[in-house]
């Protein structure tokens, strides 16, 4: 079971919920998914077109948490006011804090991260933050309290799985806290690795809704975090150099 | 009275006192709406009983999809 702040999970995937070709494709990704954790941003209501279909009517919210990011604050100060308000809707305690300290790669801000963290759990919430696969930044962010830690595998929405995956190892085995793979997944082959490396859950979007058909990739991801969960947990064997027969090497018949 | 409104300015009827009827003439689906009023988050509660006047700035938001 993950466990984030007391609270307990069956799924170690979450899902973003941004990008999606349409509402009902979302709700069948989501389902599939078996995800109990989605992502959203918050942003202005427009007054003046309010028909539309809004996604959380078409959710079980008694099943799901919901996670909302800071995405869109560029200080520490920016952040918790979007965690406040995402707070006032009543419907959860969990923020994700994303601060972007640079705009063409979309990495995070250590320093407002930290401290955004640091105000955010002295206030009561349930912190998650962004960070990078920085070890040390990892380390400091649990240090604040937060109560998981979600490093990137390459920046958001690239697609380009895990980069470096010894520093993610590294993160893995000093944390006391869930680390969280969340940015940069692009196939289920990155989110096995992300498990099989040890991280405690995936947090993904846009492999999922961008996939040509994102409710069946909902699904590969879903089996993909079991089967790299699996495998971390059944210790995979070591690697070699050098050959080592499968089949014995006595009671030749040639 | 006049407000500000996500950054708009919105002219509404002299009736609209509070908040909750603030989202009720805007017919926006109150479960999801987050208020802040004069730089004032108001919690869901609180709605009702949290009184509008003209130059308010308000701000009505909600989650959306995102990552």
């Amino acid at each position: 079971m993950l466990n984030i702040g007391g609270k307990t999970f069956k799924s170690r995937l979450l899902l973003g919920t941004g990008k999606f070709p349409d509402i009902q494709t979302q709700k069948a990704a989501v389902e599939i998914s078996e995800s109990e954790i989605l992502t959203f941003a918050v942003r202005r209501m427009n007054i003046h077109e309010t028909k539309e279909p809004h996604f959380l009517e078409e959710l079980n919210l008694d099943k799901m948490s919901l996670l909302p990011n800071t995405a869109g604050a560029k200080t520490a100060e920016e952040a918790v006011r979007i965690a406040r308000l995402a707070r006032a809707s009543g419907l959860c305690d969990m923020i994700k804090v994303e601060i972007i300290g640079c705009d063409k790669t979309l990495l995070p801000d250590p320093v407002e991260t930290l401290k955004a963290t640091e105000a955010l759990v002295k206030e009561g919430f349930i912190v998650l933050p962004y960070t990078s696969d920085d070890v040390v930044q990892a380390k400091r962010l649990e240090e604040a309290g937060a109560h998981a830690v979600m490093p990137g595998g390459s920046p958001i929405g690239t697609g380009l799985g895990i980069v470096n995956p010894l520093n993610l190892r590294y993160i893995i085995e000093q944390a006391n806290v869930p680390i969280i793979v969340d940015s940069g997944i692009g196939s289920p082959a990155d989110a096995a690795l992300a498990m099989e490396l040890g991280s405690d859950a995936v947090l993904l979007n846009t492999a999922v809704s961008e996939a040509k058909d994102p409710v069946k990739m909902a699904e590969a991801m879903k089996l993909a975090v079991q089967a790299g969960r699996l495998g971390y947990e059944a210790g995979r064997m070591p690697k070699r150099n050098t050959a080592s027969a499968s089949s014995p090497v006595k009671g030749l018949s040639v | 009275m006049n407000l500000r409104i996500n950054g708009e300015n919105v002219h509404i009827p002299e009736t609209i006192t509070t908040v909750t009827m603030l989202v009720e003439h805007f017919k926006l689906k109150s479960p999801f709406v987050i208020v802040e009023h004069n730089h004032q988050i108001i919690e869901r509660d609180l709605h009702a009983a949290t009184r509008i006047a003209d130059g308010d700035v308000i701000e009505l938001v909600q989650f959306v999809g995102g990552g």
